[in-house]
Parts: structure tokens; C-alpha cells; sequence
């Protein structure tokens, strides 16, 4: 009832972000010094087509009617046009946006699977060359910028060892059929198991790239935590009832050493929708990250402000989550 | 991590130096290896970056087109770019531009951070609301992205990056001082200054600012290896230096489309991010240990 009340409270608490969110995203055009139709249409556009921008964006009136306009339309789904295709952006993003999850699930679970365990392996082998390697590739890998693996990635694994297309989710000459938009499903649910083995080799490059701060950051999380579990008492107690060390590893201290870990996973995966920003552009991934990048270049104001609305509200709702997730695993957690 | 701290009592001869919790912190950082690789690293980049100069006979912005893609060589160390330029000399006054960003791109958050955080935390009420809603909306976006948001409202320099990047980071500091602000306001020694009648003004500057200073230190070094690479990052993306600054981000983007004839382009901008960012986060890690103990993880 407790965690209930808790759910509830906390989804209240998120209008007011939510709000605050569309307010910052609303001054993307109109903070614009000058005149925004300017800015995005150049000083060579016609005094005619600057007049109907104008009108198009709603500019002519007072900046609060702006407001309570673009929100009305927010609250019914819809994200304004494109000024580039002059498709409705609402139409435009899905297959966007699932590009951009396919991409960042599989970074999540390459990075989790690999971090986790990284980090309780060198927790049990303290202090071993073991440790010292992972920590050492840790350390490299939470300093390392994400474009650089990206372009290091494709030189080394695409260009000149050509184990792995460097570029885009599919071939071009023989694209997937898509249903759902996730290339994985679709190429099962089309049993075209030619096609599912090349999306996966399209997936291995970014997924990698993407993957590796967070993997990095789990790593270290998840040894120190399992660290300071190891010495508690009932761990102690566990051993001294004469249990095998990996039970006592995997499956007493396991348990209360991941609850750390899980906020940092939740952290992580709103991070790693922003960092797809970058993973998106050098990999040719058509993903939001790259719809974003692409509006910046065609100055397509109403495009930059729905990507980065729908990722930032894709960000905080995963974060609910995980702090409620975060209540339910830890019994320990008052409801504040 | 499992050190454990045994406190012994010296006994003191007069004349001894008081010991200082600033000194303490200091003896336990020159024990660090990893902090002292780290300050190495730094103190490396920022000689390069002061004496770029005199260290390279070339100019980082001209360059002979029949030089263009040159390897490594004894007259070019890290090879030339697609424009006959030195990368060595490129990537030396690139540390200049990478250090910059990151050092005020973090005292412009730093102080934003704390006055309003002083300002939410000391007193409290409407303010701190305010303040505090403020920082969520902020946090409530991915930074890179925020970050995108900002250039692209202000246009696309090395100038409006680095005051992006400064407003992004604005709420990690502003969370930070509110909070100490608040555990320190019950703390025993702030009440009885208050007691006393003492101004508000005196018990910000004598007791809360000295005390917040630690995790501020601690966070703020490792916040300039995140400003670094999220400037790297909007250089990269064009919303940053803008050609011909020899801005590593910049550099990685220009030369991307000869990474196969001319790797080393690619490669030495890129090794420099990361070791200026490791250093810093070696530094950083080095100082939360020496300066807070409980702040580990």
C-alpha cells in the first residue's frame, strides 16, 4: 500500500517536470536573439516566405498564446511538421525511435552482462592481475569520448580487417521488410535468418561503442559494492556454514550488491539515449540521435525541439522506474 | 575499498606544524600512485599547451596542400592532416582550447552552482523550491542534449559551447551546496554563531562556504574531464570550435573521411581526449579519497 501511495505520488511529482521540460524545449525557437524565421530560413529567403514561416510557427503572437498552443498540441500528440519534409514529426519518429532502442538495448545488455560480472570477478579475486586488468580497462574506458571508439572501431573492425559493416542497421540492396520497426523482430517474425544474422553484425560496432562508458561505470560500481557486501556479517555467517564460495558470491552477496548497481543501470540508460547523439552520426544508425543531428545541419527548429523532448521525456520516465524499481527490490527504502 | 584507518596519537613537540585537514589530505594524496600518474598527465598537457609556441615551428591553421597526408615523420611527429597541416602541432594548441573549456566552463558552473544552492539551502522556503524545481527540469534531460539545446539557440562557437556546457552542469553544484548547506545549518557550531546574533553573510563566508569546499573541489575535477568531452563532443557534432581551431572534437570530424589513408589524423586528437579526461578523473578519484572518505562509490 506504502509503495502504492509512493507510485502515486511520484507520478505527481512529474507534471511539474514535465511542464518545466516543454517551457525549455517551447524557448528553443523563440529564445533565438533576432528573428527566428531568419535564423532558419537565411538572409536570402523572400520577405513573402519569412511572413509565412512566421505564421507557420506561430510567431506573430505573444509569446504565452505561443506557449499554451504548443502545449494543447503536445497533449494530443501532436509534435508540429517538419520544415524540411513537411511531414507531420508525430508520423516521422517512430521507426526513429525504434531504431534508436534496438541500439540501446542491446548497448545495455552487452554492457550489464559484461560489467556485471566484471565487477564481481574482481571483487572474489581481489587484488589479482585479474582485478588489476579489469579495473585498468575501467578506468581507460570511463575516460574514453564515444565518438573516438566509434571511429577507431570502424577503421580497425570495418575498414581494414572488414569483419563488419561499419555503416546503417541493414543492407541497402536487400533491406528488411519492416513490421515493427525493430529489425530483430521483424527479420524473426519474416524468418529471414539471412537478414537477422546482418542486422546483428549491423548491431555488434555501435552497440559496442555505445556500450562500453556504461559498461565501464557498472564495473566499478558493482566491485566496490560487492566489496563492501563481502564484509558484512551474514556473509561471514554464510562461510562459516561451510557454503561453496561461488554460492556464497552469486547467490548471498549478489543480491544486495546489485541494488547500487540498478540505479546506476537506470542512470546509464538515460545517458545512453543522449549519448546515441553521437553513436547515431558515425555509424549512419537512423535512430532520434541522428534525426536530432540532421535537423541542427537543415535548421529544422520544430524537429530539434520534439527529439529532444521525446529523449528527455524517455529519460525521466526511466528513471521513475528505476527509483521505483529501486523501492520494491529494497525493502530497507522508506517511501519519502 | 578495504583500507582500513588506524588512528594513532602522536605526541606533539611545539614547534611541530599543526596539522590541518588540507595537510592531512595533502600527505594522503602524495601517497596515491594513481592521483600522482594523474597530476603527471596533466601537468604534461597544460606545459604542452603553454609552450606550443615555442615546442613547434609550424602554425597550427596553414599548412602546403603537397604535404597533405603525410605519415609521422622526424620534421612532423604526428603526421600532417588533408590540408598539409602538422597534427603534432594541431593537437598541442588543441590542449590549449581543451584545458580552457574545461577549467571555466567548471568555475562558471562551479559559482552559478554554489550561490544558488546557498541561496535554496540557507534560506530555504519559496527560494529553495524554486531553485530546486529548476535543477530537477535541468536534470531532467540527458546534458549532451541540453547542451545541444543551448548552441542551438545561441549558434554554434567555441564560446557558446563552453557557456552550454557551464549552464548544463549548473544543477550538479547547485545540489551539491544545498545539501551540505542543509546538514551543515544543524550543525552545533552554525547554531551557536547564530546565537550570537552573527550576520547571515558571516556565517555563509566563515562556517558553510569552507566546509562545502571539499566536495566541491572533488566533483568539480572530475567535472572537467566531463566538460572536456562533452566540448569535444559539440565540436564534433559542428556546434563548437568552428574551423580552422585545431579543437580535438573538430579534428576527429574533419579528418574522419581519411581515417583509412591518414589514421594517424584520427588517431592523435583522439588519444589526447582521452588521456587529458583520464588524468582528471585520476586526479579526482585521488582527491575524494584524501579529502572525504565517505565519499566513495
Amino acid at each position: 500500500m506504502a509503495l502504492l501511495a509512493y507510485t502515486v505520488r511520484r507520478l505527481l511529482m512529474l507534471i511539474p517536470v514535465l511542464l518545466g521540460m516543454s517551457l525549455i524545449v517551447f524557448a528553443i525557437i523563440h529564445a533565438i536573439p533576432g528573428d527566428p524565421a531568419l535564423t532558419i530560413l537565411g538572409e536570402k529567403a523572400s520577405p513573402q516566405a519569412l511572413a509565412d514561416l512566421r505564421e507557420q510557427l506561430g510567431l506573430n503572437n505573444p509569446w504565452y498564446t505561443q506557449y499554451f498552443h504548443y502545449l494543447a498540441n503536445l497533449l494530443k500528440g501532436d509534435l508540429g511538421v517538419s520544415l524540411h519534409s513537411k511531414a507531420p514529426i508525430t508520423v516521422e519518429m517512430g521507426p526513429y525511435l525504434a531504431a534508436t532502442f534496438e541500439l540501446t538495448l542491446v548497448s545495455m545488455l552487452f554492457a550489464v552482462f559484461i560489467g556485471v560480472n566484471a565487477g564481481i570477478i574482481s571483487a572474489w579475486k581481489q587484488n589479482s592481475w585479474f582485478d588489476y586488468i579489469c579495473m585498468l580497462i575501467a578506468l581507460i574506458g570511463v575516460s574514453m569520448p564515444v565518438f573516438w571508439l566509434g571511429l577507431m572501431e570502424q577503421w580497425v573492425f570495418a575498414q581494414e580487417l572488414k569483419w563488419l559493416p561499419s555503416i546503417g542497421r541493414d543492407n541497402p540492396r536487400d533491406p528488411v521488410a519492416e513490421i515493427t520497426h525493430f529489425y530483430i523482430i521483424d527479420t524473426i517474425l519474416a524468418g529471414r535468418w539471412d537478414h537477422f544474422r546482418d542486422v546483428v553484425e549491423h548491431l555488434i560496432l555501435p552497440g559496442v561503442a555505445l556500450g562500453t562508458i556504461p559498461m565501464a561505470i557498472i564495473a566499478r560500481i558493482t566491485r566496490s559494492s560487492m566489496l563492501e557486501v563481502m564484509r558484512s556479517d551474514y556473509i561471514r555467517t554464510a562461510r562459516a556454514k561451510g557454503l561453496g564460495q561461488f554460492f556464497v558470491v552469486y547467490k548471498h552477496a549478489l543480491k544486495n550488491a546489485l541494488i547500487p548497481v540498478l540505479t546506476i543501470v537506470g542512470v546509464q540508460v538515460g545517458l545512453l539515449i543522449g549519448g546515441a547523439v553521437l553513436t547515431e552520426t558515425i555509424f549512419g544508425w537512423p535512430g532520434v540521435g541522428r534525426y536530432i543531428y540532421t535537423a541542427i545541419g537543415n535548421r529544422d527548429y520544430p524537429v530539434i525541439q520534439s527529439g529532444i523532448l521525446i529523449i528527455a521525456t524517455i529519460f525521466v520516465l526511466i528513471n521513475l522506474v528505476v527509483d521505483l524499481l529501486y523501492a520494491y527490490v529494497d525493502p530497507r527504502i522508506k517511501y519519502r | 575499498m578495504a583500507e582500513t584507518h588506524v588512528q594513532t596519537v602522536p605526541v606533539k613537540r611545539m614547534d611541530e606544524p599543526i596539522s590541518s585537514p588540507w595537510r592531512d589530505a595533502l600527505r594522503i594524496l602524495r601517497k596515491n600512485k594513481m592521483a600522482i600518474i594523474g597530476f603527471c598527465i596533466i601537468l604534461f598537457f597544460v606545459l604542452l599547451a603553454i609552450l606550443a609556441p615555442v615546442i613547434t615551428p609550424y602554425e597550427y591553421d596553414k599548412g602546403e596542400l603537397v604535404d597533405k597526408n603525410l605519415p609521422p615523420s622526424a620534421e612532423h611527429w604526428f603526421g600532417t592532416d588533408y590540408n598539409g597541416r602538422d597534427v603534432f602541432t594541431r593537437v598541442i594548441y588543441g590542449a590549449q582550447i581543451s584545458l580552457r573549456v574545461g577549467l571555466f566552463a567548471v568555475i562558471g558552473s562551479v559559482v552559478a552552482g554554489t550561490f544558488l544552492g546557498l541561496l535554496a539551502g540557507y534560506y530555504g522556503r519559496w527560494i529553495d523550491t524554486l531553485i530546486s524545481r529548476l535543477f530537477d527540469i535541468m536534470l531532467a534531460f540527458p546534458s549532451i542534449l541540453l547542451a545541444i539545446a543551448i548552441v542551438a539557440i545561441l549558434g554554434p562557437s567555441l564560446e557558446n559551447a563552453l557557456l552550454a556546457i557551464a549552464i548544463v552542469n549548473v544543477p550538479t553544484y547547485g545540489r551539491l551546496v544545498r545539501s551540505r548547506v542543509l546538514s551543515l545549518k544543524e550543525e552545533e557550531y552554525v547554531m551557536a554563531a547564530k546565537a550570537i546574533g552573527s550576520k547571515h553573510s558571516h556565517i555563509i563566508i566563515q562556517h558553510i562556504l569552507p566546509n562545502s569546499l571539499a566536495p566541491i573541489i572533488v566533483t568539480g575535477t572530475l567535472g572537467i574531464a566531463t566538460a572536456i568531452i562533452e566540448a569535444a563532443a559539440l565540436g564534433f557534432l559542428g556546434l563548437g570550435a568552428q574551423p580552422p581551431q585545431p579543437e580535438w572534437g573538430l579534428m576527429l570530424s574533419d579528418s574522419r573521411q581519411y581515417i583509412q589513408k591518414a589514421p594517424w589524423t584520427v588517431i592523435f586528437p583522439g588519444l589526447s581526449i582521452m588521456l587529458t579526461v583520464l588524468g582528471f578523473n585520476l586526479i579526482g578519484d585521488g582527491l575524494r579519497d584524501a579529502l572525504d572518505p565517505r565519499m566513495k562509490n
